[in-house]
């Protein structure tokens, strides 16, 4: 019975647009129950897939991912809690299957390297704008050097003792 | 000077840290299983279609569980090491073999029957073994791969080392080589048996 039914819901899918729609959402191959699919999913994202490292359990086509889906599904048909499934897979492959792993003294620089890294940015910074300031203070004019300044400027001579060419101004320079 | 040396200390430990991180293996991961019970199970074996394998069997033994399929191609690698191994008779060595049809992802599952499944895999790991020579004491049949798992098999193959007490003492992932065995599992196994 099984054989005529799909092709014929897929037929039928196609004439109503709203069909197709739901066609297209439930694609995957789901088992009937909606709410382990949902938990499933929720565990399995949190997951490493061990085969292809970089990928969740959820994303993973690997056979061994696969597996391990359909396993977490067996678990949680027997009523097993989110903790009580996230142990299993932790006895088997350890903390390096979870892409959360708990705060030890092996994760320690995995959970706080990011914030140190930070704070010694942060001290860099302060560092460098301190003494910044300090090179400002001590390289600005007071209002008496800038009235000197400015008069021995303009009282320039036109032909100073190491002139340059003629036709060019004896400007400020910057 | 000394504005460019933080910049550069910085950039040499940085250097070093790669460095470091070009030599580890990420496929080489812990197992959480050293030091604990091996997981039982009950399986067929290869061998003796009417006999089945636990490893409460080889209780009060120190012995080797190496996990090997036909389709994988690193086992071929390692499997003249272990021929040689098997030639020595210093320890027990079971085959587990591993998902040997659902596996191969040449083979559409969906064509086969249980019965037949089991018929074929038999002929496959058979076969496989009469071409390259039987170091195994026995091979067990994971036809779904669900001991696999208990294991915490992510890759074919892998060698698992268990003492006396049925404690797993070692892993070692991916194709064994003679200096793993010399160096490393033999002398382990020499230990254990005292």
């Amino acid at each position: 019975m099984k054989r005529w039914l799909l092709p014929l819901l897929c037929a039928l899918s196609l004439l109503s647009p709203l069909g197709a729609n739901v066609q297209a959402n439930e694609a995957a191959p789901l088992a009937a129950n909606e709410a382990v699919e949902k938990r499933l999913l929720a565990i399995s994202e949190e997951l490493r897939c061990l085969v292809c490292q970089n990928e969740t359990l959820a994303a993973s086509q690997a056979e061994l991912a696969n597996d391990l889906r359909r396993e977490i599904r067996g678990l949680i048909n027997e009523g097993k809690s989110d903790a009580e499934i996230m142990d299993f897979m932790v006895s088997r492959y350890g903390d390096f299957v979870r892409y959360r792993p708990p705060v030890k003294s092996t994760t320690l620089l995995l959970w706080f390297g990011p914030v140190l890294l930070l704070l010694i940015g942060l001290l860099a910074l302060f560092r460098t704008l301190r003494q910044r300031n300090r090179l400002i203070a001590r390289d600005t004019l007071s209002a008496d050097e800038a009235q000197r300044a400015n008069a021995l400027l303009n009282a320039a001579p036109t032909t100073p003792a190491n002139a340059p060419a003629p036709h060019e101004s004896a400007g400020p320079t910057p | 000077m000394n504005k460019f040396l933080w910049p550069l200390i910085g950039f040499i430990v940085l250097i070093v840290l790669l460095g470091v991180g070009l030599t580890l293996n990420p496929r080489d991961v812990p197992s959480p299983l050293i030091g604990k019970p091996a997981p039982n199970f009950t399986l067929k074996q290869l061998g003796a279609p009417d006999k089945t394998f636990s490893p409460r069997d080889l209780h009060g033994q120190v012995w080797l569980l190496n996990v090997w399929a036909s389709w994988c191609v690193t086992c071929r690698q390692e499997h003249p090491v272990l021929v040689e191994l098997g030639k020595s008779q210093t320890v027990p060595l079971i085959g587990l073999n591993y998902k040997e049809l659902r596996g191969d992802g040449g083979v559409d599952m969906s064509r086969i029957g249980a019965d037949e499944e089991e018929k074929l895999a038999r002929e496959r790991a058979n076969g496989w073994l009469e071409s390259r020579g039987n170091p195994y004491t026995l091979t067990a049949l994971d036809l779904d791969g669900r001991v696999g798992i208990d294991y915490g098999v992510y890759g074919v193959p892998e060698t698992y080392v268990i003492d006396k007490a049925g404690l797993i003492r070692f892993k070692y992932t991916g194709p064994l080589t003679q200096e793993a065995i010399t160096g490393k599992i033999l002398p382990l196994v020499a230990e254990l048996s005292k």
